[in-house]
């Protein structure tokens, strides 16, 4: 048993999600988590940029505000905010989750379902608020 | 870092299958498509397909991999027991979940039942994952009463209320199905102790007659073996006895804060 060749050569079982593991509320709401957090990094250099163009001047912040209101712009604006508002929501729930709380699988399922709620409605509200 | 395809060797071959179509007459026949591999071949891994009459089946999958052992194909090779759900030995990717296949009805799943090994473990042959390392993982946590004070002259009596909190961990049966659906484990295994050896380990520091808990929760403070989780919850999703590792393992994260005041 000392060295096992076998051991090495021994195949990995297939595990992606998806494809072999199913998608469900549990894991991909987790891996949303991550990927908006990601997102949000990302939207932090937008965030700069308006920031900049706004101190270089009019024209140079006349020239963000045509890229931001451009259709690309405002899909990503769009994208960023629920990003933010998913971000935001989920991290409550992980903090009730660290209180040790809302660990049974019907509230696990309660809890995701209202945070996707959630965030699409404040998403919502925000862009309402911004067309006013 | 986060594996995302299968390695060269352990890519399944589509063209490689085998088909076992139904006997003649048969008119309730259901398809299994089951991972085969063979480790005296030097060929990857391959689906094969079965065709089973259920007429003349039991209801669980297990019923239908045995009934496919015993008269369709010998070859077929999988772990199995007590066959009610108390050994853990049939654990398997059934439908995209782990459970287990003695307590699964081929009822619950819609047109093809795919039959997997438990995920990214390694594989010994066909269904049967090589679990050596998660042994050794629950090894690793001392799962035993550990003591200072002299033995008793008679059993160490524990209240009705200690004896409510092993509720829910007692029942583990290690059958790993909560840990290879969990993706930090996974991804992170070499270090992570994953959901079922945590809910072992929850087991003990929650014990009123074991007087090793400082020492527990020293063993477990560290940033991979319990803090790998991330709450994914995919263990209690999964668990075939209903029982909650990822409680388990925020009450033992909660352990830890309030030890350190």
């Amino acid at each position: 048993m000392a060295t096992e060749p076998k051991a090495a050569a021994r195949p990995l079982s297939p595990f992606m999600l998806g494809q072999y593991y199913r998608f469900q509320l549990t894991s991909v709401l987790s891996f949303l988590h991550r990927l908006t957090g990601l997102a949000l990094a990302l939207g932090s250099v937008f965030l700069a940029a308006w920031l900049l163009s706004a101190a270089a001047g009019p024209q140079a912040y006349a020239r963000f505000e045509t890229c931001a209101r451009g259709p690309l712009g405002l899909v990503l604006l769009l994208g960023w905010s629920w990003a933010l508002m998913y971000h935001l929501c989920n991290g409550i729930r992980h903090l009730v989750w660290d209180a040790g709380w809302a660990f049974e699988l019907k509230n696990v399922y309660r809890g995701g379902w209202i945070v996707v709620g959630v965030s699409l409605l404040l998403t919502a509200a925000v862009w309402t608020v911004a067309a006013l | 870092m986060a594996q995302i395809r299968l390695p060269k060797n352990s890519k399944i071959d589509r063209a490689a299958g085998k088909h076992y179509p139904a006997p003649a007459g048969a008119k309730n026949v259901r398809v299994f498509r089951v991972y085969r591999y063979d480790p005296d071949t030097q060929a990857n891994p391959r689906i094969d397909t079965y065709e089973v009459d259920m007429d003349a089946c039991g209801p669980m999958v297990l019923d239908a991999l045995i009934k496919i052992k015993n008269e369709i194909d010998a070859t077929l090779t999988f772990r199995r027991s007590c066959r009610e759900g108390i050994c853990g030995s049939c654990a398997m990717n059934i439908d995209g979940t782990n459970t287990l296949a003695c307590t699964k009805p081929c009822d619950e799943v819609k047109g093809e039942i795919k039959i997997y090994p438990l995920p990214h473990m390694p594989v010994v042959k066909d269904l049967v994952p090589d679990l050596t390392h998660f042994y050794a993982q629950y090894a690793s946590i001392e799962p035993w009463l550990k003591t200072d004070t002299p033995p008793p002259t008679r059993e160490r009596l524990q209240s009705e209320e200690d004896r409510a909190k092993l509720d829910g961990l007692y029942e583990c049966i290690l059958c790993a199905c909560c840990s290879t659906a969990c993706p930090s484990y996974w991804w992170n295994s070499d270090r992570y102790l994953g959901p079922a050896i945590l809910l072992q380990a929850y087991r003990w520091l929650v014990d009123s007659r074991d007087e090793a808990t400082g020492e527990r929760l020293d063993a477990l403070e560290d940033p991979f073996k319990l803090y790998r989780c991330h709450t994914i919850l995919n263990c209690t999703r999964t668990c075939p006895k209903g029982l909650n590792p990822a409680k388990a393992i925020a009450e033992t994260k909660k352990m830890l804060m309030e030890r350190r005041g």
